[in-house]
């Protein structure tokens, strides 16, 4: 077969699998045809791959097979990994996607030198920098999901001032090297303090902002390989990195939105640092608390239940937990479903995943505004390790740190249960005063041993 | 400007202009696995790692193609199963028609 046919053959194969990308998101849209979208990415995938290996440029496959086994080797542990780790995971797979992308920039850049054009450098300078930014910044997200870094900001005086410094170095030293594309000596530099650039970046970020965070690193990661489609000139590049960045961009987004905070306010803002002072105040305020027995007896009785789970659920691993209480009120008779808020837990869906794994059919899986306009109908609302996606002050304190975001109007049904385990503040350290309304009952205590103390008593309940 | 440049340009615009029409239309209850499915999907950039990989012109650009397809290749293993466990998980409680 001739070099010619064989590009064209190459190039056809490209084409069919830009096709079938394009599908598979289609179909992931619902869950009914989602797993027929991952069968089609994945046959789109091995024709690439299978097309690329084929190209006569190639006159050494030794590095490409001993690459490819490593990278199985770290992919299939990383495709198995507990669903609890899936945030941990996803931030990870940003950084080898932004890693693999800087470093075929850098490749271009060395192979391609002394030729490379002032154009062709802007392309590589400004693809290498957002990949190296990508590729540390996303490495400290998956650390601090971990629990290896804390997840707390990390904040000092002048620290977006030195952040952006240095970025606006990386910029400089990349304009320097358009004006000088053979000055070789700053390229490592530009790479270095990109890299220094993206741990500055994210380290003062608290882990509440995980899901914007996570969402724009995706995006990122996405915009580095377009950008990388350029620099080499291939359309199925530029086609994947689009489609993956338009999906991190509009992710980041609706996460924004849901915290009602710009991108600005989430980068640079250091949420959960300042809100100290406005919970002096209520220190005099009392809560009810309840026993297992109680909650049970209440939950038993109602007709329709809200559960509004949130990030201490995932940390408690108390999901299979509510799937049994659910079952338990199911089956006496009790309509039971779960509001899931868009930014609850720490990436996109992630509250949607874990219930999932813990067989919860999908169909009780209740969006923000759907579950809003039940819960004045709803007898209980049960509150399982989440606090500001439920904070009432969203709606009505002016002077909260979360006004104006939207929340689960869990103060709108008959009667509100938290499982907590004491009355210190969550997270982003605000005061709810959800907590301190009569019809708020406190459960105190871990949310796993205490969701299956209401299931025993429940049991108990049946028995007459 | 390249007419390269130009070409690819029109093909990125298009191609955002279609990921966001269907994203939008993702149910926010597939979220975690759209992300883990695009990032499969982006982990493509290994058909670039081959080629400088296995060109051979530098034992550098070898070296960092060698990485460029070990990063990438893990990528599009692990976002393919893991896509696939987590969707293989969403199921209905009682099957009706809607």
């Amino acid at each position: 077969m001739n070099a010619l046919v064989t590009q064209q053959l190459i190039d056809s194969a490209y084409i069919v699998a830009v096709v079938l990308f394009i599908l598979a998101i289609k179909w992931l849209s619902s869950p009914v045809s989602a797993r027929r979208g991952v069968l089609v990415g994945e046959i789109a995938a091995a024709l690439a791959v299978g097309a690329t290996l084929c190209d006569p440029e190639l006159v050494q496959y030794k590095w490409i097979i001993i690459a490819l086994i490593i990278g199985a080797g770290i992919g299939v542990p990383l495709g198995l990994v507990h669903m609890t780790a899936v945030p941990q995971r996803t931030a990870l797979s940003h950084a080898f996607g932004a890693l693999s992308a800087a470093m075929i920039g850098i490749a271009e850049y060395y192979v391609g030198i002394p030729h490379v054009t002032k154009f062709e450098m802007g392309e590589i300078g400004l693809e290498v920098i957002i990949g190296s930014l990508t590729f540390t910044g996303s490495l400290i997200a998956a650390g601090k999901l971990q629990e290896i870094l804390p997840q707390r900001p990390i904040v000092y005086k002048g620290q977006n001032f030195v952040s952006l410094s240095v970025l606006a170095a990386a910029l400089l030293i990349a304009i320097a090297l358009v004006v000088n594309p053979n000055n070789t000596v700053l390229f490592p530099i530009m790479v270095i303090v990109a890299l220094f650039f993206g741990i500055l970046l994210v380290t003062p970020i608290g882990g509440a902002d995980m899901p914007t965070v996570i969402s724009l690193l995706n995006s990122y990661a996405g915009f580095s390989a377009a950008l990388l489609g350029f620099v080499l000139n291939s359309k199925v590049l530029v086609v994947a990195g689009a489609l993956d960045g338009s999906s991190g961009f509009i992710l980041s987004v609706i996460m924004c939105k849901a915290m009602n905070r710009s991108f600005a306010n989430v980068m640079f803002g250091a949420f959960g640092q300042v809100q100290a002072s406005t919970a002096a105040a209520t220190e005099t305020r009392t809560v009810r608390g309840a026993s297992a027995e109680e909650a049970a007896g209440i939950l038993a009785a109602a007709n329709r239940v809200a559960i509004v789970p949130g990030y201490g659920m995932a940390v408690a691993q108390a999901q299979h937990k509510v799937r049994e209480l659910y079952d338990a009120l199911t089956r006496k008779g009790v309509d039971v479903r779960f509001g899931i808020h868009p930014v609850a837990g720490r990436m996109p869906g992630h509250m949607n995943v874990l219930l999932a794994e813990a067989d919860i059919p999908y169909d009780r899986l209740i969006e923000m505004d759907d579950m809003n306009s039940d819960l004045p109908q709803t007898d209980v609302a049960l509150i399982i390790g989440a606090n500001d996606v439920t904070n009432p002050a969203a709606r009505t304190d002016v002077g909260s740190p979360i006004y104006g975001m939207p929340i689960l109007d869990v103060d709108k049904a008959r009667t509100v249960m938290v499982i907590k385990r004491s009355m210190s503040p969550g997270f982003a350290g605000i005061d709810n005063p959800l907590y301190y309304m009569d019809k708020t009952l406190m459960l105190f205590g871990d949310a796993k041993s205490f969701v299956g103390d209401i299931i025993r008593e429940l049991g108990g309940g049946s028995g007459h | 400007m390249p007419a390269d440049f130009i070409s690819n340009l029109y093909v990125f615009i298009l191609a955002g202009f279609v990921g966001f029409e269907l994203i939008k239309r993702v149910s926010p209850l597939l979220h975690t696995p759209l992300m883990s499915l695009t990032n499969a999907l982006d982990a493509i950039v290994v058909v670039a790692a081959i080629i400088i990989a296995g060109r051979h012109e530098t034992p550098l650009s070898t070296a960092l193609g060698a990485i460029a397809v070990a990063a990438s290749f893990s990528n599009m293993v692990g976002g393919f199963l893991i896509t696939d466990r987590m969707l293989r998980m969403f199921k209905t409680g009682k099957p009706r028609k809607s």
